[in-house]
């Protein structure tokens, strides 16, 4: 065993020097760095949008209460480490004068908001600035809306029962507003201090305490873990991953954008290695027959190469690393400002992480066709034909396949990502094998005419049969992910940032009384607002599922319980909205009002575990109905649109039930504006998304350019298949060349027959990549993402050029020393 | 004393025209320090033979004995171990690594067999074939013929019972092959090793001392040689 240690690293180092192990060594480590970096950098964003989400709830967690919680609970909560604030929130009429308005008052503790900022304004809907701090005791900031009610300008005077405040700013914005238009009534933010002194939170009052949280992710998540065994039912736990309903879309997307190229690259070096490490057990056949005829073991080959790899997957899994930690500290400076808080330190799991990628992919794919070196006839020093018996690939590639995949999955746990990238490479290597086999066999039969190099590369397609079916396979991959990286990645990233273009509402208009529709119609396009589309909008409570009642069929989470005992605002609809798509069952045509259905919003669906044929009982203002789970919707949340969780058939509901509401887009010079709709329009509520807004849109941009840096480590995986392929048949080349030319022809025809052969070979793969790549697009984009994608004909001719110019070209290039070398020097090293 | 015996060695292969038989029923044995030359047309199963008779293929019936070891009688690793000290190699495209330099090349059967001082006597068995100011080339830097020169030298580095080799001369011009034959048969004569060549050239087959005709697989003369 020394001895074989040895010769390994001896042999170790002439492979290094010689750069028979470049391809192996170069596939490993681009898989490596994409692994280390995007997975230690995805992570590290994930935590940074969840501090961002948690903006939201003004906190990483927030419980509410309808009772003063347990002190026990903060005690905790410092002990931990973590920062803590108080919220109590309640409504109550507060007076200016004679006049009166029904308001929620929030009255915060200095510490509040935890996450995001405050943002106030000196006059009513004018401009807003950010500010840190809360009111002082016996001040008040109010919000627009509630001052336009009272007609009390800053500086006025409000009474809250028995406190009497001064209005010293307007508020513009909480973090925590919420864009679940629960929060109808006007706001009031006033120092906690004052709480008591204005008598209202007696028993009877219908108050909300909340407790608002944040730290680092682990100990935030450690301390909700120990909450949830502590905290009553009736005490709600709300961590920022279930916030926003907006937020979370454009974070889901930017993360499975991330993810999808790391897992894209990885499967693609993968691809390399298997072909590197076949090349290379290929060019070590003689080597391994001449060991054994001098009297080498199995044993000692077996150990030479197990050696050789383990010696290739260190250093291998090292440069990637250290790649790929270099990648990821560009990666955070080119989306620094995404990042409001301070970045984890850098961990070890990465490198881990990198060890296990190397490793997985080694035995996976290269030990393969390396082990099969110990089964060389050493009678090949005789007769050169001898070759070990075939390597039986599919169940140990298979194999490596699910290997990688549990590893991929263990770094992105996304089942369906993993699943649809994973799945698609197999099935388009599938494909790809498949129609090579035929082409193959078709170029078998139309070598006739073309001149001799033609005739000559074509044959050599058809005569290496296997091999150039495998090469059309690597080809045909690599030009897929190229294909998908130059057309199709630009129409995603575009078409999810066209999702929220400029003009993207940013406010949201409800409680719009039928009568006012109209008027308040006209007046929107009176001052240069596009006619707004308005959705029918009725409050309705869930009563029972197939009969059952929801009190016997009380859902565990806080967000079920919240769908099955709150309100919920619901709409119907003739057609399907915009930014929905149906999962399950199917969108109704020319339903029967005698029978009700609806239709159900995912997350809606799965909390309350609702499957289509459902029967669901509501209470619609006082009246009861019964309605049938027609199907299941997607929603794109983030579109800023109106959207429901739960949509009824037209008819169900009298058109004259409930009220309407809609969504515009205002500009800084169209917002004053607001202040005479809400005195003209009294009934109607304005919600302001304009913020929130700006954080989705400012995590799209970011993940954006992070997205498109991550996909350069997939071109350059792409690419190395694209080598590994070339390199294949380099050493029959050199020797076919060589005969051909001892047989009298120029080096022009050989290069020309190469260069025909390399050409014939991208067409093929091009034009399958072409399709493949629209098919993956397509998925992607539909399935994934919830966008629309466009076949574009260009990608077919994309395919044609790229399949013609990378392959034949490059193929060329790279074989044309070879082709040049003296035909002497080539048969003799053969 | 016998030093390498056949006892009705045959081998058979399968085609899709049904058995082949390329090999049949040979016997013969060959006594310590003889040279033993095997001769017939291309196609007659010489280097099938030869491979049988070094234990790097098993022949489908009868038994191979070297050094009195039954050959036949051991799997593939016991024949490499067997063959690791007591056998070595010359062919006709010599089979040098390409990646090591000449006393590299010439190393390798000592590594192998875990011999002691095995620099010392690389350099001197290179020394012997004229070669040691090459001792620092690759292959590719050295002409047909010094490549031969640096496989013998690999082949009796190890100072082998038996030296087989398969048309040592036919890749060669034959000034430069009257050299390589010259080097085999000093080997035989100073260490006493047994030459089994199987070769085209008739000057070489006449120097050994016994000449083994093979013609279909079947040994159809064995007549003593000039030498
Ligand atoms: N494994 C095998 N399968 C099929 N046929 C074989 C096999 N091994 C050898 N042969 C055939 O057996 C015959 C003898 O081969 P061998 O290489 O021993 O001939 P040879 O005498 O060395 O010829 P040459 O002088 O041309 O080297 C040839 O026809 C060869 O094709
Ligand atoms: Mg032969």
């Amino acid at each position: 065993m020394i001895k074989a240690l040895r010769f390994a690293l001896v042999a170790f180092g002439r492979d290094v020097r010689s750069g028979e192990l470049a391809v192996l060594f170069g596939a490993l480590v681009v898989a490596v760095a994409a692994l280390t970096a995007v997975g230690f950098f995805t992570s590290r964003v994930s935590q940074a949008i969840r501090a961002q989400a948690g903006e939201v709830l003004a906190g990483d967690l927030r419980l509410e209460s309808g009772r003063s919680p347990s002190p026990r609970y903060e005690a905790e909560a410092r002990s931990r480490g973590l920062a803590v604030a108080h919220l109590t929130s309640f409504p109550s009429v507060v007076y200016a004068g004679d006049v009166s308005q029904l308001a929620t008052v929030f009255g915060a503790d200095a510490a509040y908001p935890l996450r995001g900022q405050l943002k106030i304004a000196a006059v009513p809907y004018g401009s807003a600035h950010p500010v840190s701090g809360i009111p002082a005791p016996g001040e008040a900031w109010a919000d627009s809306r509630l001052l336009a009610r009272l007609a009390v300008p800053v500086g006025g005077r409000l009474r809250l029962g028995a406190l009497s405040v001064r209005v010293t700013a307007v508020l513009d914005y909480r973090p925590d507003q919420g864009t679940g238009l629960a929060d109808l009534a006007p706001t009031i933010l006033i120092n906690g201090a004052d709480l008591a002194r204005s008598e209202l939170l007696g028993p009877g009052s219908r108050a909300t305490w909340s407790l608002l949280y944040a730290g680092p992710p682990a100990a935030v998540d450690a301390y909700a873990a120990w909450l949830r065994t502590q905290k009553s039912a009736a005490e709600r736990l709300t961590d920022a991953g279930e916030s926003s309903e907006q937020m979370k879309s454009a974070t889901e997307r930017s993360g499975r954008f991330l993810n999808l190229a790391a897992l894209v690259t990885v499967l693609l070096a993968a691809v390399a290695v298997a072909m590197a490490a076949r090349r290379y057990a290929s060019r070590r056949l003689d080597l391994v027959a001449l060991l054994k005829s001098l009297g080498a073991s199995q044993r000692f080959v077996l150990g030479t190469t197990l050696t050789e790899l383990v010696l290739v997957g260190l250093c291998g899994a090292v440069a990637g690393t250290v790649l790929g930690f270099g990648a990821e500290s560009g990666l955070a400076w080119l989306v620094r400002g995404l990042l409001k808080t301070e970045l984890p330190p850098p961990s070890l799991l990465p490198a881990w992480l990198g060890l296990g990628t190397a490793a997985t992919m080694l035995v996976g794919f290269a030990l393969p066709p390396l082990l099969q070196l110990r089964r060389v006839p050493p009678a090949r020093v005789l007769r050169h034909d001898l070759a070990p018996p075939p390597l039986r690939w599919g169940l140990p590639y298979l194999a490596a396949a699910g290997a990688l995949a549990a590893l991929l999955y263990a770094l992105v746990r996304d089942p369906r990502l993993v699943g649809y990238a994973v799945g698609g490479l197999f099935a388009s290597a599938l494909v790809l094998g498949a129609a090579g086999t035929l082409l193959v066999r078709v170029t078998r039969s139309v070598r006739g005419g073309a001149g001799i190099a033609w005739r000559y590369g074509l044959a050599n397609v058809a005569r290496r049969g296997r091999e150039s079916v495998v090469q059309i396979v690597a080809f045909g991959l690599s030009l897929t992910v190229l294909l998908l990286l130059a057309l199709v990645r630009n129409d995603l990233i575009d078409e999810w940032q066209r999702s929220l273009p400029p003009g993207a509402p940013n406010h949201f208009l409800i409680n719009i009384p039928p009568a006012d529709a109209g008027p308040l119609a006209e007046f929107l396009t009176g001052h240069g607002v596009a006619a707004p589309v308005l959705a029918p909008w009725v409050r309705a409570r869930l009563v029972a599922v197939n009969g059952v009642p929801m009190q016997a069929r009380m859902p565990r989470s806080d967000r079920g319980r919240a769908f099955a005992e709150r309100e919920q605002n619901l709409s119907w609809a003739e057609a399907l909205p915009p930014d929905n798509r149906v999962v399950e069952g199917a969108w109704w045509q020319h339903p029967d009002p005698a029978q009700p259905q609806v239709s159900v919003a995912t997350e809606f669906q799965e909390e309350l575990g609702l499957k289509v044929g459902d029967r669901l009982g509501f209470d619609v203002a006082g009246e009861s109905i019964v309605a049938t789970v027609a199907n299941v919707r997607k929603v794109r949340w983030d579109g800023f649109r109106p959207n429901f969780f739960l949509l009824f058939a037209p008819g169900v509901l009298d058109a004259s039930t409930g009220t309407f509401m809609t969504s515009v887009h205002l500009d800084a010079a169209q917002r004053p504006a607001l202040a005479e709709l809400v005195r003209r329009f009294p009934s109607v509520t304005v919600i302001d998304v304009a913020a929130l807004l700006g954080e989705v849109r400012r995590i799209m941009d970011r993940a954006a350019v992070a997205v498109e840096y991550v996909f350069g480590f997939t071109l350059v995986a792409g690419l190395a298949v694209l080598f590994a392929a070339i390199q294949s048949t380099r050493d029959e080349r050199r020797y076919e060349s060589a005969i051909l030319r001892t047989l009298g022809a120029s080096r022009r025809t050989v290069l020309y027959g190469v260069a025909a052969e390399f050409t014939a070979l991208g067409l093929l793969s091009g034009v399958l990549a072409a399709s493949a790549a629209s098919a993956i697009g397509w998925l992607i984009a539909s399935r994934l993402f919830g966008l629309h994608y466009a076949f574009d004909w260009t990608v077919w001719l994309g395919g044609l050029l790229a399949g013609a110019l990378i392959v034949g070209v490059a193929g060329t290039f790279a074989t044309r020393r070879v082709v040049q070398s003296s035909p002497m020097r080539s048969l003799r090293d053969a | 004393m016998q030093v390498l015996e056949s006892r009705h060695v045959a081998k058979e292969v399968s085609s899709p025209e049904g058995t082949l038989t390329i090999v049949a029923d040979v016997s013969f044995a060959v006594e310590r320090g003889q040279s033993l030359a095997i001769v017939g047309p291309s196609g007659s199963g010489k280097s099938t033979l030869l491979a049988i008779l070094a234990g790097l293929d098993l022949p489908t019936r009868g038994t191979v004995l070297l050094n009195g070891t039954e050959l036949t009688a051991l799997d593939e690793d016991g024949r490499a171990r067997l063959r690791a000290g007591h056998v070595g190699f010359v062919f006709q495209s010599f089979h040098l690594v390409p990646s090591l330099t000449a006393l590299e090349n010439v190393l390798l059967p000592l590594e192998l067999a875990g011999t002691d001082g095995a620099p010392a006597r690389a350099r001197e068995a290179l020394d012997r074939v004229g070669l040691d100011a090459r001792r620092r080339h690759y292959p590719r830097q050295l002409s047909g013929g010094e490549q031969q020169r640096v496989a013998i030298a690999r082949a009796f580095v190890a100072r082998p019972d038996l030296l087989f080799a398969d048309e040592p001369t036919g890749n060669l011009d034959s000034a430069t092959g009257a050299r390589i034959a010259e080097l085999l048969f000093e080997f035989n004569r100073e260490l006493g090793t047994t030459l089994v060549l199987v070769t085209h050239e008739q000057t070489l087959a006449r120097r050994c001392r016994r000449v083994l005709s093979l013609d279909a697989g079947r040994v159809v003369a064995d007549v003593a040689g000039g030498a």
